[in-house]
């Protein structure tokens, strides 16, 4: 059972709760185990598991689709965190970028920014971004075409900048743009 | 409203500068699915020649994988409970439904 661990995580990104993504974890196993005659030797096991944790989550756990609100989204242009928040080097005491982003967003901000995305883009999300599978995997654990999966990914990226963006502002890490963001980047 | 009128909390966090040339563009409309290893060995060989001549398209592409990176890592963290896995392999030697098999 060495993909537990992961399978654990992943359900938790799921479920947002302990106590269900146990029972996520331990229905996935068994199922994986009653079906262990369909795996094909020599392919993935950890996708061949992760295919079962997510229909069985799908049709088990899955949340109420909440109404998601398209307009929401209509002001959050492509790079819209990068716009704001690109420039992270310290090159005084030489931190990257990734060290830096690492130290001024918290984890339990980061789960909640991915844990409050509308569910169809939170699916695709966590697949694509927390666990790496492919868009064709995806795809078929999802059982929508692979534009879908892309598109839901576009826009569940952006909703968890403006997420993690509105949060730097309310903590003070940055500050809002001065005028419009159009004027402060052609200014520089 | 003046920007120097506003407080600095964080002096090193500032917006990324941003290119609009077409080539520019068209680089940054792949971004996402170059950084998820989805393009084509060709279009990703594209990109990655305007990445090496262009420092702006570059920063923003290092920024995303960072953020990519970031979300992933913090995501992945969560701690399993211990006796998870002895709960589940006790589930397999009980005849849940009674079918006479085991599970």
């Amino acid at each position: 059972m060495q993909y537990a661990p992961q399978l654990f995580a992943g359900a938790m990104r799921m479920t947002r709760n302990k106590a269900d993504a146990e029972d996520l974890v331990q229905e996935t196993y068994l199922k994986g185990f009653r079906s262990f005659h369909t795996f094909n030797e020599g392919t993935n096991l950890r996708a061949w598991l992760f295919r079962i944790l997510t229909n069985t989550y799908i049709n088990k756990y899955r949340a109420k689709q909440r109404r998601f609100d398209e307009s929401d989204l209509a002001d959050v242009e492509d790079l819209y965190l990068y716009r704001r928040m690109g420039t992270f080097e310290d090159p005084s005491i030489g931190r990257s970028a990734e060290e830096s982003l690492m130290k001024i967003l918290p984890d339990s901000e980061v789960k909640q920014a991915l844990d409050d995305l509308p569910e169809n883009f939170r699916m695709p999300v966590i697949l694509a971004d927390v666990e790496g599978f492919a868009y064709k995997e995806i795809a078929e654990m999802l059982d929508i075409p692979i534009g879908t999966v892309m598109s839901r990914l576009h826009r569940g990226r952006k909703a968890m900048q403006k997420a993690l963006y509105d949060y730097a502002i309310e903590n003070g890490i940055t500050r809002p743009p001065a005028d419009d963001l159009a004027d402060a980047t052609n200014e520089s | 409203m003046s920007d120097q009128t506003q407080p600095t909390f964080n002096p090193q966090v500032e917006a990324g500068e941003l290119c609009d040339e077409p080539d520019c563009m068209a680089t940054i409309r792949e971004l996402d699915v170059f950084l998820d290893g989805e393009l084509s060995a060709d279009a990703q060989a594209q990109i990655r020649h305007h990445l090496d001549d262009c420092p702006d398209c570059n920063h923003a592409f290092d920024f995303h994988a960072e953020l990519k990176s970031v979300i992933q890592k913090k995501c992945l963290e969560e701690e399993m409970p211990a006796d998870l896995l002895s709960r589940i392999e006790q589930c397999f030697d009980t005849d849940f439904d009674g079918d006479g098999k085991i599970g």
